[in-house]
């Protein structure tokens, strides 16, 4: 509601959609007419409890730039954001899950330190020219993977995945690496202090003295015990991977909604935008209530049961 | 026998070469922007244009030299009446679905795109009635002579009545409304090329028309395009270079040069429809955003002209545009009627004696003004305003730039909230006409709605008004001579340049460019 609320105060800065709508041509009066039809001269109020009304239906208009019914862009977009989001979460946790461990076991170590070095540059590198740099290194001039698109898509319970064709994988890698990196290198940096913290531990110097192998040790008893916080960050980091997709899904041409998006704001498409933050809210809300669950099947001190 | 194996190899492979070329030419199209929708008459801008030649076809089209040349109608002329133009429509052209190609197609297509719903009415705002005649003939009679109604019509689309009121799409859809119909997400024309897959943002393929009427008249080898728009310049360059695609428009311009340099690659480079300039707010008695009180600095022709020679056109070209513009003295580009060598020579740069008015005026210390700017409409539209604000701080104008995206930038002046701000000027119908009635005539509620200059004159008013309906082209070429040459001696717009467009394709691709920035593929041929 909220979200609605201020979202919807701030598209009258965003410019007048009534002017890319009609085009040069347009006289004045087409110009007053179109804004009367579509509402736009009522206040602010009187708009927003006109399109809370008709969300609440599952109406969410239709789109100005596009001219197809919002509800249905969105969900055919949706399925190429969550695809992308997942892959680059899978990439983010799995590989920051495991260089977090090993630079915390071996924290010493030459490559370690490089490892360490390395994610700097993954934290400080704006998405944009990471983007741009994948795509010179890997497109242009080594040729392996496309620069652009979704390459083709297989249904699946009468949804497209590109993840499905060997073309659609290969299109998914740059892009995801590119979303990825960031979440993957905090992730990273995370795993490792948490790991360092446990690691210092009293049960883990005792699980030592008691003799039990490095790896018991290590995975066994040191690494579930950073599971909590990593989860809470993680969590929070998917939901702003489907929001920051923008960026990424631009450079890309990912035909996601993170690129419809950014071509609504463009177009003072306010049906789309509309829509939009009210979904990557729901998402954040969603993802929140998931992650809080989680806490319980990770951390059984939690259950209310044992209390 | 190693002899004879060899001729059979040598004849297999000619075989497969000839099959190969005979096979399917595929082009892939990449461009900025997608084409908003497919309903012909819902949307009137260049990239939803520029997909809808492909499949649907005007009466009359623009050809790569954007001359005008026959499509659905074969000839064209004025009756005698002189407010009914007659035109004899092309025989035996199916549409995609296989129905008929009638005069009824074209009374319902053009009807439609009158209605209010429609984007393109402004066009036709002249037209009184379309009737037909007979099956390959329609007459449109406009509500007093107009001389260039067939330039207006270069982008008006015909739809198949039967099938178009079969899918209960009869008026162009209406957005406000909540309408969604079938020819929003199909396509059923009469052109080169028919839908074949779409995903808006994303793909679009289409396949050669095997019916196309325009078989051995046009090269037409292009049996498959597919049309992927990318928004982003450089990725769009870096499909180019690896490959991935075949053509590109919109060439950022610091990328110019790279791809001219590619093997394998080229660069085709035409001046674009398309005007570059600052307007003032001369007719206002006192402007919002100076720092003087009580009268208007830009109302004196002396500051005007001050600022006219203060800029400095071929440095904004070398600098700002890397050598990709054509500097103008007059706000029209080359291919308009009514553009002449005297009218495009800009005066030279010269501080002192814009210094000098500028003392005469009584500005001699000068004074400070807001420049509006959009920072994602034109090529480097916002470094061409810093620029500007640079060479007017030479003579004393204290410009503060305020550049802004262009959903909020056009508003200001289609509103009159600017005192000074950045247009650029395309002219669809090809002639002066066009520019005056939006940039020079006062403003009402039927002219001057882009005329941000409050500049008034009720006899250029009158002059303007009389081209609508003079037949005799030489009183109104004199005419159209007349205004020009109020509006430069008033110095009412300070003109920039011509922007310059680029493609950038691979070697084999034979395809100049289109100065509307519309490619017609049925015109592309393949080097052999």
């Amino acid at each position: 509601m909220a979200v609605g609320f201020i979202s919807f105060a701030m598209f009258k800065f965003m410019g007048d959609p009534v002017e890319n709508m009609l085009g040069q041509e347009a006289t004045l009066a087409d110009k007053a007419e179109l804004e009367e039809r579509l509402g736009l001269n009522d206040p602010i109020i009187v708009q927003y409890f006109r399109f809370l009304e008709r969300a609440l239906s599952g109406d969410f208009g239709v789109s100005y730039r596009a001219g197809l019914p919002v509800g249905e862009l969105i969900l055919d977009r949706l399925p190429a954001t969550l695809e992308l989001a997942l892959l680059s979460g899978v990439i983010a946790i799995s590989l920051g899950f495991v260089l977090g461990v090993y630079t915390a076991i071996r924290r010493d170590g030459i490559a370690a330190h490089f490892i360490m070095t390395a994610s700097l540059v993954g934290v400080s590198l704006p998405t944009f020219l990471i983007g741009v740099f994948l795509i010179w290194l890997f497109a242009v001039n080594l040729g392996w993977l496309p620069a652009f698109g979704r390459g083709e898509t297989r249904s699946l319970f009468g949804v497209d995945l590109a993840i499905l064709t060997w073309n659609g994988f290969k299109s998914m890698i740059l892009p995801a690496v590119t979303l990825g990196l960031y979440q993957m290198t905090l992730i990273m940096r995370l795993v490792r202090s948490e790991m360092l913290e446990v690691l210092r531990t009293d049960y883990i110097r005792f699980a030592r003295a008691r003799g039990l192998s490095q790896k018991t040790v290590n995975f066994g008893h040191a690494m579930k015990n950073t599971l909590v916080p990593v989860i809470t960050v993680t969590g929070l980091q998917f939901g702003s991977i489907v929001a920051f997709a923008i960026i990424t899904e631009s450079v890309f041409q990912w035909p996601g909604v993170g690129l419809l998006f950014i071509n609504a704001v463009s177009f003072v498409d306010i049906p789309v935008m509309s829509a939009y933050l009210l979904l990557v809210a729901v998402i954040f809300v969603t993802i929140n209530l998931i992650v809080d669950l989680l806490y319980f099947t990770i951390d059984p001190r939690l259950s209310v049961s044992k209390n | 026998m190693t002899k004879t194996f060899l001729k059979l190899t040598a004849a297999s492979l000619a075989l497969c070469a000839g099959l190969s070329a005979a096979n399917a030419e595929t082009l892939r199209w990449a461009r900025a922007g997608d084409s908003l929708t497919l309903d012909p008459h819902a949307q009137n801008e260049g990239p939803t244009h520029a997909l809808a030649h492909q499949m649907y076809e005007p009466l009359l089209q623009r050809d790569m030299e954007a001359k005008i040349i026959p499509a659905l109608a074969t000839s064209w002329e004025p009756t005698e009446d002189p407010n009914v133009w007659e035109f004899k429509l092309r025989e035996g052209v199916k549409f995609h679905g296989g129905q008929d190609f009638t005069a009824d197609d074209v009374v319902f297509s053009l009807k439609r795109a009158m209605m209010p719903t429609s984007a393109m009415k402004e066009l036709l705002a002249s037209v009184k009635d379309v009737r037909k005649v007979d099956d390959l003939t329609v007459q449109i009679e406009t509500t007093g002579p107009n001389p260039l109604l067939p330039n207006n019509l270069t982008n008006l689309f015909i739809m198949d009545a039967d099938w178009t009121l079969e899918n209960g799409c009869e008026a162009p859809q209406d957005i406000a409304n909540g309408g969604d119909n079938p020819c929003v997400r199909s396509v059923n024309g009469t052109g080169a090329f028919v839908l074949d897959s779409r995903k808006q943002d994303s793909k679009t393929v289409l396949k050669q028309n095997e019916n196309y009427w325009g078989k051995g008249e046009f090269p037409m080898e292009v049996t498959e395009i597919i049309y992927t728009p990318i928004q982003e310049g450089a990725t769009r360059v870096a499909a180019l270079l690896s490959g991935e695609v075949d053509l590109i428009q919109d060439v950022p311009v610091q990328d110019l040069a790279r791809v001219g340099e590619t093997d394998g690659l080229k660069l085709n480079t035409a001046p674009q429809n398309r005007t570059i300039f600052f307007g003032m707010n001369l007719g206002a008695d006192d402007l919002t955003s100076d720092t003087v009180d009580g009268k208007n600095p830009l109302a004196d022709k002396r500051v005007r002209e001050a600022m006219n020679i203060a800029i400095n056109r071929d440095a904004i070209k070398k600098v700002v545009m890397r050598e990709q513009s054509a500097p103008t003295g007059v706000i029209m580009p080359p291919f308009v009627n009514g553009w002449t060598e005297a009218l495009d020579a800009y005066p030279e740069y010269d501080v002192a004696k814009a210094k000098a008015l500028m003392e005469e005026a009584g500005y001699g210390d000068g004074f400070g003004l807001t420049l509006n700017c959009p920072n994602d409409r034109y090529i480097n539209d916002e470094a061409i305003c810093q620029a500007a604000v640079g060479m007017l701080g030479q003579i004393g104008i204290k410009v503060n730039l305020d550049a802004k995206p262009k959903a909020q930038h056009f508003p200001l002046i289609t509103n009159r909230e600017t005192d000074f701000y950045m247009l650029g000027w395309g002219v669809p119908t090809f002639d002066s006409e066009y520019i005056f009635n939006f940039l020079v005539h006062t403003t009402d509620d039927k002219y001057g709605s882009w005329n941000g200059t409050g500049f008034s004159n009720a006899d250029i008013d009158a002059k303007i008004k009389s081209l609508a309906s003079e037949t005799d082209a030489e009183v109104r070429n004199a005419t159209i001579g007349e205004i020009w040459d109020t509006a430069k001696a008033e110095t009412l717009y300070l003109p920039i340049h011509n922007q310059v467009l680029n493609w950038g394709m691979k070697d084999n691709v034979d395809f100049p460019v289109q100065p509307e920035d519309q490619p017609h593929f049925k015109f592309l041929t393949f080097k052999k």
